[in-house]
């Protein structure tokens, strides 16, 4: 999903938002993250896995799920791919991974869509 | 008496209105800046920051020793933000290595902050890539601090007056980079 469309969706999206999961390190999410998300990372490591299957443990496997992170460029991101795969695994049907191509940085903040930060 | 170009009614005339068309331009945008402010951005990324002096900071390193940055005036510091599950990081920190080596007797200074959340994984990669610089843990405040670090790897070179020289985010440019700190070792 490109950063556009979910920005999109997010100011449209008054009742039904996506469930938003921040798969990268704590500390990137507590310098900013995109509103609404949740930390659940990081994917890479047996630890974020487990957080993400406890964020969405009560969640309709219909319901849209966008994953993000966004810590180095898309192609060297450790973390989108195994929380992806675990996520199918769960049986959600409906993932999209927030595509990044650099960083989020650049290519979420610095394009002045909404951030939050803190916990 | 003749009269210049410029003078012409028929030019008078029209330069009073390029004027009024510019003065309405100029306060439509007026009024559209007040009726729609830019977005506030948290930790959006800067590079403001060089040019200005390096923010302070006060971190013990993984070794227990005490890393201010203020006493390391007088030296050249590469300034290295990395993470263990951050695949370009870990390529460039074997050369930053081999860089503290060699021009580390000129003044060259390298200190690495670590994003990773856990202190394990850190210590262990320490260990296996032989840093010989300090490694230190970093947090959302050093992050800030630094511009907001949302991305890594993030690299400063500062100067031997502790002002920031520049900045670098992403793969980095292995050989000019060491070109940098060879100039910023001769004072250029």
């Amino acid at each position: 999903m490109e950063p556009a469309a979910l920005a999109k969706l997010l100011q449209a999206a008054s009742g039904d938002r996506p469930v938003m999961l921040q798969v990268g390190s704590h500390i990137m999410f507590a310098q900013s993250h995109i509103p609404g998300s949740v930390f659940a990372g990081p994917g890479s490591q047996s630890s974020g896995l487990h957080l993400v299957e406890t964020k969405v443990a009560s969640t309709p496997r219909s319901k849209l799920i966008v994953i993000y992170c966004g810590c180095c460029p898309w192609d060297r991101c450790p973390n989108i791919g195994p929380v992806y795969k675990r996520l199918r695994e769960l049986g959600f049907t409906n993932v999209k991974a927030l595509y990044l191509a650099d960083n989020f940085g650049n290519d979420w903040v610095a394009k002045g869509y909404p951030t939050d930060k803190g916990e | 008496m003749r009269r210049g170009i410029n003078d012409s009614p028929r030019l008078r005339s029209c330069s009073r209105t390029a004027a009024a068309r510019l003065f309405f331009v100029i306060a439509g945008l007026f009024v559209a800046s007040l009726i729609c402010p830019p977005p506030l951005r948290a930790g959006a990324p800067v590079n403001s920051l060089v040019g200005k002096e390096a923010p302070r900071f006060v971190r013990t390193d993984l070794a227990g020793r005490k890393i201010d940055l203020k006493a390391y005036r007088g030296k050249v510091v590469l300034l290295n933000f990395w993470a263990t599950w951050c695949a370009p990081c870990k390529v460039e920190l074997p050369h930053f290595a081999g860089w503290q080596k060699q021009y580390g007797p000129q003044g060259l200074e390298i200190i690495a902050v670590s994003m990773d959340d856990d202190v394990t994984p850190v210590r262990a990669t320490v260990r296996k890539l032989e840093l010989n610089f300090p490694a230190v843990m970093g947090d959302e405040k050093i992050g800030s601090q630094y511009g907001g670090v949302l991305g890594l790897p993030v690299t400063y070179l500062i100067d031997r007056d502790g002002i920031i020289r520049q900045r670098l985010e992403g793969e980095t440019d292995l050989g000019e980079l060491e070109s940098t700190v060879v100039k910023l070792l001769a004072g250029k």
